[in-house]
């Protein structure tokens, strides 16, 4: 997972809220792309602190053209991404996390714990939620800020406890009859002895399994990194969201690129080939919806991401609520059954 | 996830399979070394007399082997996976497809159809490991659709015989999803109360053992085969030591409480036979 970031001095994080806690290194995170804009609000920034007294009126006025050509420059570089640098957004490290929009989405939250077999899986996070009006339960993969806090996250990628806590949980919501929002964000499941031993491989096949026959509405919203079948694990749903600058692979780009061009450095030829963008995936009726982000992207706003999402959630909710359970599981069935593309000559 | 099969030094991802097709008359057994005579090996079905290696046996031995004679009818022979993604790494997915159905002679890397098990009717769906590593993709997960729906219709149980390095990445998320379809499809055939025996060989990893493979009412695997999520070279990779003898191997599976049984190759028609007889003799009317 070594994507090329570059770090600079303290660029000003635009959040209200915890935008991580700040004065560390991931606070500081700038992509290479981001750098000319960056750089710009830094001047407009120091210019700023100089135009507080009386009389600086061209010195604004001068502000106001820099903040200008800052926007235009943001929507510039961002009109034309590659892949790869989307690959390199959905993994930014001042991106928000499931926990950042659980605490601006729902109106209360209570985190639930354990598989009752082994353990409780820190890289998957699961609870009860009020979002307004609605009961729901929200899953979803959480990464860490900061490498203590990504040890115990595990840099959210699941052990089989975690899809099973997922498992009994989406079973106790079935009970109560209430709607499953899952938050995608994980670079895959983790590949390790213990994972192996504990059966990860049937883990996340029956989680798939009990998800095709849920009974009560299940949304899907890939907030950052949807990686291969740790992803899909919990995402089997009736409505699939992907963030504007996340992404959703069947193989990370590296991983693509070390078996195909036996070179891990060639991964950005491989997110190309990968089709991994949400932009893609809509194109090819993999998800249902784009949800569009802040300018510069989720991690320059977070009150305003989790906004967007909170909308998405409350209509899809009122639209999927609406559907009796039989036609609900006809059409989820339905939209997987048609997924492919194959001639029969 | 997705699949590694072109990788040489993948030791795991068995070349017993290029050995058996060629022409010699003696094989060596990769696990004793012991010289076979190749005629002597296919007596025993390919199965090693000195160590009971099992070696990679082609779909038309399994139907063979399984099926009651002059009962089988392929389905779904036909279909042909498109490039939705015009994928091409240093050679075009297209071209990759075309070689595979000419140098194995399969269309896909799964073959399934119509057949009778001691007169019980049955759909049985075999993979091929030979064709793009048993790569999943569109078509993979629509021949399992089919197999399903014609169980359901011609009320039979189904035999799902996996050796697959997982999800096809050249149809990128495309192949991801086809796990999802194979899962749907199967609590269809679940609803029905038909049974699903899903029967893992060597080697089955990735996607397709976290999907289909491990949903079987009943899961059996033929002794030593690897089967796991990851492939070995990758948990070695994160771990950075080497993997304990027998790790994700048949018998590891049956230990940690994974198999139902670890079933050798002479014994796998009674024992599938005994699975149908239970789940529907006397269930016809359900
Ligand atoms: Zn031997």
């Amino acid at each position: 997972m070594a994507s090329p970031l570059t770090q600079t001095k303290p660029a000003a994080s635009k959040s209200s809220k915890t935008n991580g806690s700040r004065n560390t290194f991931a606070s500081t995170f700038v992509l290479d792309f981001e750098k000319p804009v960056i750089e710009l609000e830094r001047k407009i920034a120091e210019m700023r602190g100089l135009a507080t007294g009386p009389g600086m009126d061209t010195l604004k006025v001068e502000i106001d053209k820099l903040e200008k050509k800052a926007n235009k420059l943001r929507k510039e570089i961002f009109a034309k991404l590659t892949r790869w640098q989307k690959v390199q957004l959905a993994r930014h490290p001042r991106r928000p996390y499931m926990l950042d929009y659980v605490e601006r989405i729902c109106d209360t939250w209570l985190e639930l714990h354990g598989d009752r077999c082994y353990a409780d899986d820190h890289a998957i996070v699961a609870g009860f939620a009020s979002i307004e009006e609605e009961q729901v339960l929200l899953i979803g993969q959480q990464k860490g800020r900061g490498t203590k806090d990504n040890l115990f996250r595990n840099f959210a990628m699941a052990h089989p406890e975690g899809y099973r806590k997922a498992i009994r949980l989406m079973t106790l919501a079935q009970k109560f009859n209430r709607p499953v929002i899952t938050f995608i964000d994980t670079p895959g499941a983790y590949p390790g002895l213990g994972a192996e031993e504990r059966g990860q491989a049937e883990a996340i096949a029956r989680s798939l399994y009990e998800m095709a026959r849920l009974t009560v509405p299940i949304i899907a919203i890939v907030i950052g990194e949807g990686g291969s079948g740790g992803a899909l694990a919990i995402s089997v749903a009736d409505e699939i969201h992907m963030m504007e600058y996340s992404i959703y692979s069947v193989i990370s780009p590296e991983g693509c690129a070390s078996i195909l061009y036996r070179d891990a450095t060639e991964a950005p030829q491989a997110a190309e080939a990968l089709k991994l963008t949400a932009e893609d995936l809509k194109e090819i009726g993999i998800i249902d919806n784009i949800i569009s982000e802040p300018s510069g992207g989720a991690h320059e706003n977070f009150d305003a991401s989790a906004a967007a999402i909170k909308a998405v959630i409350l209509s899809s909710l009122k639209r999927l609520k609406a559907i009796p359970t039989e036609k609900l599981i006809a059409a989820r069935h339905k939209k997987y059954e048609e997924i492919g593309f194959w001639l029969d000559r | 996830m997705a699949i590694e099969w072109f990788k040489r030094d993948e030791a795991a991802f068995s070349p017993t399979q290029k050995k058996t097709s060629e022409d010699a008359l003696w094989i060596k057994c990769d696990s004793c070394s012991e010289i076979v005579f190749k005629r002597e090996l296919e007596k025993k079905l390919l199965v090693c007399p000195k160590c009971s290696n099992h070696f990679a046996m082609d779909g038309e031995k399994y139907i063979e082997i399984l099926t009651d004679k002059d009962s089988w009818t392929e389905i779904g022979a036909n279909l042909r996976s498109q490039d939705p993604l015009s994928f091409r790494d240093q050679k075009k997915y297209s071209e990759r497809l075309s070689s595979a159905i000419k140098t194995t002679g399969k269309n896909e890397a799964i073959t399934v159809g119509r057949c009778t098990i001691d007169s019980i009717s049955v759909v049985l769906g075999i993979m091929e490991f030979s064709f793009m590593g048993g790569s999943v993709g569109s078509v993979v997960g629509e021949k399992i659709a089919r197999a399903v729906d014609t169980a359901i219709q011609d009320r039979s149980g189904l035999i799902l015989i996996s050796r697959s390095g997982g999800m096809r990445m050249q149809e990128g998320m495309v192949s991801l999803m086809q796990m999802a379809k194979a899962s749907v499809k199967l609590t269809q055939l679940s609803e029905a109360k038909l049974p699903y025996i899903s029967i893992l060989t060597h080697p089955t990893t990735g996607g397709t053992t976290a999907s289909f493979s491990m949903q079987g009412d009943v899961i059996i695997a033929e002794p030593g085969a690897l089967i796991g999520f990851a492939g070995p070279r990758v948990i070695k990779q994160t771990i950075g030591q080497d993997l304990p003898d027998g790790f994700q191997r048949s018998e590891f599976l049956l230990e940690k409480g994974f198999l139902d049984r670890v079933v050798h190759r002479k014994d796998l028609r009674q024992t599938v036979v005994q699975v149908l007889r239970f789940a529907m003799k006397d269930n016809d009317s359900a």
